[in-house]
């Protein structure tokens, strides 16, 4: 179990995670940002339970819906917000954007825009981990419309061989764009691990303790050089797949009610009652962190604001290093 | 005719080729519900045996296409972004594009993928490619980059009955904008370009959401007195090099505007055909408006500097007949 400073600094990551995107959401709807953002609202715990097994030295890769993996691993809000207004303060210089947030000084080998990109480089870096025999361990967030593509097998059959440090965390948000999964996922994604010989756990996502425990275990193992793991977390993709879908689509693609019965089982929530049950922290203690995070969200959000627009000649000076394109 | 925006002209043609032949059947990712709006409505008409959502796999996509060609079908294939054939360009380098010579010909692949291209939106480097010269390259896929609503119908038409492998690049970003569309069944007929707009002085070949930007071009040019002729090629292969050099045997002057990063493009492709065979006639190099060879930049600061606009069009037109 967690101990309650551990249990207060993941709620307060989850929150800071949560209002960030909030901020996000609003400001694409008032035309703020220039590209397309996809929000991770519901699926926080995931995230912050598995990145508070980490440190800065071990590896992570993530998704197009990579806001939470980044700030969950350490990435600065600041500059996380400049990138997706396209600021060179941001974290890559306005060069990436939303979908390709990165920071190598944490760990953070990016967001990918590819499904599926960043599980053979989260492979890839444990190969050289294990190389390395310095314990680091790598983390490949992934969706389970990732673990379609062919490369998921690849990499559970070469990490298994190679005795890779290397936890495989698929977060199953039950959609895959407008498809629901389960239309074109057949049977369970833990099982194709498991056919590989992989210790498997499959925990509910909206449990950050669960997904902490399973988490730390994982990581242990891949510490101690006992090769890859995989874990599923069940969790629900609250906000659309992106936010202009609103606009786009002219139909439904699921009902408000199942909408609703997953808001009731919201991580933040969750985690809130139980730190009040166990009477770790009190409704002023609560007021407390909310005003730090949302201090945070609005330093973040001015910083963004006041950041000079990216320097148009820089992706000349970045192709190649010493050498122009 | 009728006034159609370039997605539903899209939309059209699906829906009256599936009406037409039952063998045309269409697969991709989240194609149901009709991300781009151009697979609109097809479901409710035609059922999923014949339009229906995948997994997320384009590596094992691009190859059932070419087995479900083989099977006797009409494979539409909807690879969403352009940026996608990537993670399916295995089977279309390796088997749609050399099985036809491999077998000694006793393969037919009516296979039309439809990929959305290009940048100008911030969609990153992920999302904006403009993947024409790698197919171009490839020797056995036609490419097709129709820039008009009427053009996009009647290439897709063609190309879903037309016996060959075909690369559909809709112009996704601009899909909005809107056009005449002919009442009548028709097609374009492959490796036919557009004179969209006839001139004495300089020759512009521009290609897809190029095209647009440059007729505006030609307009203001024209009222300095500079005559610019404007050709589409519609498709970059088969690529209609006679039109290009009837034109250029009168202007003397060749400026190609192509959204393709600059090396090995459409537009040196191009470059290289003139000046091979009208070398003759020209008064002046031929000039090439492309992409810089950079990854895609994210901010609108860095996007718009690398993205060939009516300005840079109009210096090189400029610089051709100045001196
Ligand atoms: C290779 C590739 N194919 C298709 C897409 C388009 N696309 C973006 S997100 C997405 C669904 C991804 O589903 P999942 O992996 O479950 O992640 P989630 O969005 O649910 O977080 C698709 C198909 C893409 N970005 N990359």
């Amino acid at each position: 179990m967690p101990t309650t400073e551990q249990l207060l600094s993941m709620y307060e990551r989850m929150l800071l995670i949560r209002r960030m995107e909030e901020r996000l959401s609003a400001d694409y709807a008032a035309g703020k940002l220039p590209g397309a953002v996809h929000l991770y609202i519901g699926q926080e715990a995931v995230a912050v339970g598995v990145c508070a097994q980490l440190t800065d030295r071990d590896w992570i890769t993530s998704t197009h819906r990579g806001h939470g993996h980044f700030l969950a691993k350490g990435g600065d809000p600041k500059a996380m917000m400049a990138e997706i207004w396209g600021k060179r303060t941001g974290i890559c210089r306005g060069m990436g954007g939303s979908m390709h947030v990165a920071d190598l000084s944490k760990g953070i080998l990016g967001a990918n825009g590819i499904v599926a990109g960043g599980i053979a480089i989260a492979t890839g870096a444990a190969f050289g981990a294990r190389l390395d025999g310095d314990g680091r361990v790598a983390v490949a967030f992934f969706g389970d419309g990732a673990a379609n593509q062919g490369v998921f097998m690849e990499t559970l059959n070469v990490s298994t061989l190679w005795g890779l440090p290397v936890v495989f965390l698929c977060e199953y948000n039950h959609f895959c764009e407008f498809t629901p999964s389960e239309t074109v996922t057949a049977g369970q994604i833990s099982d194709r691990a498991r056919a590989f010989g992989m210790p498997c756990a499959v925990v509910d996502g909206n449990d950050v303790v669960e997904v902490w425990r399973a988490a730390g275990e994982a990581v242990e193992r891949a510490r101690g050089g006992g090769g890859p793991s995989f874990i599923e977390a069940k969790t629900y993709r609250i906000q659309g797949h992106l936010e202009a879908e609103a606009v786009i689509l002219d139909g439904k693609y699921r009902e408000e009610a199942e909408i609703e019965e997953w808001r009731r089982r919201d991580p933040i929530d969750r985690l809130r009652e139980h730190l009040s049950a166990a009477g770790a922290c009190d409704d002023d203690g609560f007021a407390e962190i909310e005003s730090r995070v949302s201090g945070a969200v609005e330093e973040a959000a001015a910083f963004a604001a006041e950041g000079e627009p990216a320097d148009p000649e820089l992706a000349f000076d970045l192709m190649f290093v010493g050498q122009r394109p | 005719m009728a006034r159609r925006r370039y997605i539903q002209a899209i939309n059209d043609a699906l829906l009256e080729e599936m009406d037409r032949d039952p063998k045309v059947i269409l697969f991709g990712e989240d194609v149901e519900l009709a991300i781009f709006g151009d697979t609109r409505g097809l479901l409710d008409r035609f059922g999923r045996d014949r339009i229906r959502n995948t997994p997320i796999c384009e590596a094992t996509l691009t190859g059932m296409a070419v087995g479900a060609a083989a099977a006797g079908y009409r494979v539409v294939l909807h690879m969403m972004f352009s940026n996608f054939v990537y993670t399916g360009f295995d089977a279309i380098a390796n088997q749609m594009a050399k099985l036809r010579l491999m077998t000694g010909g006793q393969l037919n692949l009516p296979i039309t993928v439809l990929a959305g291209y290009g940048a100008g939106r911030s969609t990153g480097a992920q999302h904006s490619d403009t993947p024409y010269p790698l197919l171009m390259n490839l020797g056995g896929v036609n490419v097709l980059t129709p820039s008009t609503p009427a053009d996009a119908k009647g290439l897709l038409k063609q190309a879903i009955r037309g016996e060959n492998p075909s690369f559909f690049l809709e112009a996704s970003g601009r899909g909005a904008e809107s056009g005449e569309v002919p009442d009548e069944d028709y097609t374009v007929p492959f490796g036919q370009a557009a004179v969209l707009r006839e001139g004495r002085d300089v020759t512009v070949v521009a290609i897809g959401h190029m095209v647009k930007p440059v007729l505006g071009v030609a307009d203001e040019l024209a009222e300095r007195g500079v005559g610019v002729e404007v050709i589409d090629p519609r498709t970059l292969v088969p690529l209609d090099e006679e039109s290009i050099l009837r034109s250029v045997e009168r202007t003397g002057r060749l400026v190609v505007v192509d959204e393709a990063r600059d090396r090995c493009g459409a537009a040196s492709h191009i470059a290289a055909v003139v000046a091979d065979r009208a070398f003759p006639a020209l008064k002046a190099p031929v000039k090439r408006v492309s992409v810089p060879n950079v990854a895609m930049p994210y901010a609108p600061s860095a996007e718009s500097r690398v993205l060939p606009d009516a300005d840079g069009v109009s210096k090189a037109v400029l610089g051709l007949v100045a001196p």
